[in-house]
């Protein structure tokens, strides 16, 4: 089998695993995998492997589980599939196992859930070794998602992680410098301005709309995007500065969320706490003259010192907004005038 | 005392002597909150904003009467940091810092719930009992005592909502964020038990967001339990896409789980009001 090494869910169905019977026939397939795109992505490495005929198929995953605050495994006889729709229509098959925080996952559950498996004898502790070494590379290596899907059981009994997929949780990077310096060259399923925000340190997520978004707090930039949805408009970003912006952030943010061709108007919306809006006025003047921003901004700013904000705005003839129902419905009337 | 904190707690401040520590204490000690100490390692025997620093937790209380910390400590220590306060025994503990890695937030959790600890957080603006007491980074003055419970997972959000609930004329019994990632202290069932028990909590406004399913564990307990106060709440990401990171790190819809939609969905079959504005939430609080 010929496997497309790419960082994409799904692969498979994309057309990313081949198979080949002979050595010509292996260069050949891989050839063509190497100059393939799969869901995005370039592939730049394949994975030769012994072919494997699957008598079974089974589901192995470690997860984080919200509502438990633990890892918890979930185990099903009924792998190669969609887990969420075995999940939907037969939840009694799958197996779910919390996992103790402290002493973490230890030998006799891992061989309990094999025998839940319906596995008997010698297989018991063959499935337990790999469980518990899927539960070691999570722990080893913070993921927040390690899953073996399938996990097939050959003709002749052997069990084998035929697939495996491991999300690394993004907050535990400072412990993974490997990880850190491998993401500089390699950026799966990310647009090139959402590559350069992250390296700017700014939340932002790009979609298809008009209106551009800028705002503080992830909650509220949320709520930005659904109020524009309800006007009719269509937001082209999502893009969070953070508490206490400063002026280089939003900076940094401007810069990005204009980059993007697609973005008619920009709304900017402030609720400053800690964040001073008369900082935030000033900020948005000395970008606009060093941009030249000349696409229409819509910015409601509110909150501590909102009153120096709005003068300093007003003064440069930009207009500024106390609701952000307001301000929404204004950027999205704008849209339709620069259309 | 409304819900976790009020007038008798007394604060300890963790990372007091870092920029976000030295400028939250002063803030906190403006609003009238009680710091009786802060802990930075290797600073002992110094002051900020004159309270009195100390290299450990145990230093500290052994010294000083203290019931809560808030920790400042930047994400690769805050573990540590937060194991130090709970073994210390102080409760509610809240947890200001992003960006802490899952595993040691689970762990965190784990040992709280054994030694029956309060978290608040991680990933949260904090709380505030309005007038009283205020653990957290968020600006006092929108915030005015009355009888809305508030409970969010997310920041400036809870300062719009809450400001327009001042501007309504509803004050606020308690308000807190329970954090913006995927793993916390508390979830929004175990606050609105706590707001169900509270004499001085008539009503309760909820905003919630996208990713897991806190808010359809709230609508099971409202049924369940039928709850006696009026629920407004307000859900955000309507407009995220699936699969990605909306600036929280529990804020992600994976497959078709944890959508604004179902979430809503779930919340008015439980006959809590939903807003589809922030600003709605007020107007639906009102009329009780």
């Amino acid at each position: 089998m010929i496997k497309a090494q790419v960082l994409v869910a799904g692969r498979g169905k994309a057309g990313g695993i081949k198979p080949a019977s002979t050595a010509e026939e292996a260069s050949e397939v891989a050839r063509s995998l190497l100059s393939a795109t799969i869901k995005g992505e370039r592939v730049a490495k394949v994975l030769v492997e012994q072919k494997l005929v699957s008598k079974y198929e089974r589901y192995v995953s470690i997860v984080v589980d919200r509502s438990s605050k633990c890892f918890t495994l979930l185990c099903s006889p009924e792998g190669g599939v969609d887990i969420e729709q075995v999940a939907a229509s037969n939840p009694e098959k799958i197996i779910r196992h919390k996992i103790d925080p402290l002493i973490g996952l230890q030998e006799y559950e891992s061989r309990f859930i094999a025998k839940k498996l319906g596995y008997s004898g010698k297989r018991i502790n063959q499935l337990s070794s790999i469980i518990i070494k899927l539960y070691q590379i999570m722990v080893d290596y913070d993921a927040e998602l390690i899953e073996s899907n399938p996990l097939i059981e050959t003709e002749n009994g052997d069990l084998i992680a035929a697939d495996l997929r491991i999300l690394v949780d993004d907050n535990s990077l400072f412990r993974h410098q490997k990880f850190l310096e491998r993401m500089k060259t390699f950026e799966p399923d990310m647009t090139p301005l959402e590559v350069k925000a992250r390296e700017k340190d700014l939340a932002y997520v790009e979609l298809d709309g008009e209106v551009g978004i800028i705002g503080n707090g992830a909650g509220l930039v949320m709520a930005t995007l659904d109020m524009i949805l309800d006007y009719k408009g269509r937001p082209a970003n999502f893009c969070d500065v953070g508490g206490g912006a400063s002026e280089e952030r939003i900076g940094s943010a401007l810069e990005i969320v204009l980059a993007n061709p697609k973005v008619k108007v920009l709304l900017i919306n402030i609720m400053g706490g800690i964040t001073r809006c008369d900082d935030v006025a000033r900020a948005i003047l000395d970008i606009q003259k060093k941009m030249g921003i000349s696409k229409p901004m819509v910015i409601r700013l509110v909150g501590t010192n909102e009153e120096e904000g709005q003068k300093i705005l007003a003064k440069a003839n930009i207009p500024s907004l106390n609701s952000m129902e307001e301000a929404a419905a204004k950027a999205v009337e704008l849209v339709s005038k620069v259309k | 005392m409304a819900i976790l904190i009020g007038r008798e707690t007394k604060a300890i401040v963790q990372n007091i002597t870092g920029t976000q520590g030295t400028f939250h204490s002063q803030l906190m000690l403006q609003y009238g909150t009680k710091i009786v100490a802060g802990v930075t390692p290797g600073r002992g025997g110094t002051e900020v904003n004159g309270v009195p620093v100390f290299d450990a937790v145990e230093e500290a209380t052994s010294q000083f009467e203290a019931n809560a910390s808030i920790i400042f400590v930047p994400a690769p220590f805050a573990r540590d940091a937060a194991l130090e306060a709970i073994s210390a025994g102080l409760n509610p503990v809240v947890i200001i810092t992003e960006g802490i890695p899952v595993k040691d937030e689970i762990q965190i959790m784990e040992v709280a719930r054994l030694k029956g600890t309060t978290v608040i957080g991680p990933n949260t603006p904090g709380i505030i009992t309005p007038s009283e007491c205020k653990l957290g980074i968020m600006p006092g003055h929108i915030f005015t005592p009355g009888k809305i419970g508030l409970v969010s997972r997310s920041g400036t959000l809870t300062y719009e909502i809450a400001a327009s609930l001042t501007a309504t004329g509803l004050g606020q019994s308690t308000c807190l964020g329970i954090g913006g990632d995927p793993v916390v202290g508390l979830s929004f069932v175990d606050v609105l038990e706590m707001f169900r028990k509270d004499p001085k909590t008539e009503a309760i406004a909820m905003i919630g967001e996208i990713g897991g399913n806190a808010e359809e564990k709230v609508a099971e307990y409202i049924k369940n339990t039928k709850y006696p106060k009026p629920v407004a709440a307000y859900v955000a990401g309507r407009a995220a896409p699936p699969g990605k990171r909306m600036g929280h790190a529990g804020a992600i819809i994976m497959g078709k789980s944890g959508t604004a939609e179902s979430k809503i969905e779930a919340l008015r079959d439980a006959g809590v009001r939903v807003a589809l504005k922030p600003g709605e939430i007020a107007k639906l609080l009102k009329h009780d």
